[in-house]
């Protein structure tokens, strides 16, 4: 617990300057993972942390891969599966009020305002290309470290 | 033509030699079967073409992407994913040596991108041209 207590001084130090909006209403570390998760979901982006959709979002989502944002990321019934079970059992608290779950995390409430002195040039930049690209900022996203520290924004 | 000649010669030769393939292990393997599979769709079939292979590749069918959006229009090279910017390891076998030696993946791969890029799965033809195609590059 060394790492979120120092992250806790951090933010009350530097409140209203840093990125510390949202950085007590969870820790910027994800530690759950799973061999299959990793392989699957990271092989066209990050393998995004589980907890960052509830279970209903990621029930939905993973029972219509042939149509994912766009692209087919179909899988064989019983990798789907096991992806889902681990997605379940490591999913976050869903904090939406509505009842379709969202699948996108960049339109759930926590991303937004996570993100929201994100100026619109950052997420404009090429080198960024997209919110889901996470590891054009947080350069150990692929980690799980979502970390204040382990920020850097591309010029 | 000359190299469509060489990969059918290497690929009557592998099939008079083994008697029983579990499974495909290298490009050779996977474009003798879609060579098999190719004949069984066509009667007309008269082999695989790396030059139509290459258009293929490179053009649009219809869509956004095409094959090479992602792989890049050298698949010797790494590529990166349109939409994520993910990278993606080489495609062409001479520069990875794991491409073209799993079934699973290779299935699961041409059958999602294939519906990206097409709209519908991928024929046997269209499979072994790029295939051809991407078995003639060199590093």
């Amino acid at each position: 617990m060394k790492i979120p207590m120092r992250f806790g001084l951090l933010v009350f130090l530097t409140a209203g300057v840093s990125w510390a909006g949202g950085a007590l209403a969870g820790d910027h570390f994800y530690t759950a993972t799973d061999q299959t998760w990793k392989a699957e979901c990271g092989s066209c982006h990050l393998a995004y942390p589980p907890q960052l959709l509830p279970a209903s979002s990621w029930r939905e989502l993973m029972s219509g891969l042939n149509k994912h944002f766009g692209t087919d990321a179909s899988l064989d019934p019983q990798t789907a599966a096991g992806i889902t079970t681990f997605l379940e059992k490591n999913a976050g608290r869903d904090r939406s009020s509505s009842r379709t779950p969202t699948l996108r995390i960049t339109e759930t409430r926590w991303f937004v305002h996570e993100h929201d002195e994100v100026p619109d040039r950052v997420w404009k930049n090429p080198k960024v290309k997209s919110p889901a690209n996470c590891t054009a900022c947080h350069v150990d996203g692929d980690k799980g470290d979502f970390s204040e520290h382990h920020i850097r924004i591309p010029k | 033509m000359h190299s469509v000649t060489i990969f059918r010669v290497v690929a009557v030769a592998i099939a008079l030699s083994a008697t029983t393939v579990a499974s495909a292990e290298t490009a050779t393997d996977f474009l003798r079967s879609y060579e098999t599979a190719a004949k069984q769709n066509a009667a007309g079939f008269t082999g695989f073409s790396p030059q139509r292979g290459e258009t293929f590749f490179k053009t649009t069918h219809g869509r956004e992407w095409s094959c090479a959006s992602c792989h890049t229009p050298n698949p010797t090279v790494a590529g990166a994913h349109a939409k994520t910017d993910k990278p993606i390891a080489p495609l062409a076998p001479a520069a990875n040596a794991e491409r073209f030696t799993r079934p699973d993946k290779v299935e699961k791969w041409f059958k999602r991108n294939c519906n990206d890029v097409l709209g519908r799965a991928c024929t046997a033809q269209e499979q072994g041209d790029v295939l051809a195609y991407l078995m003639s590059l060199k590093k």
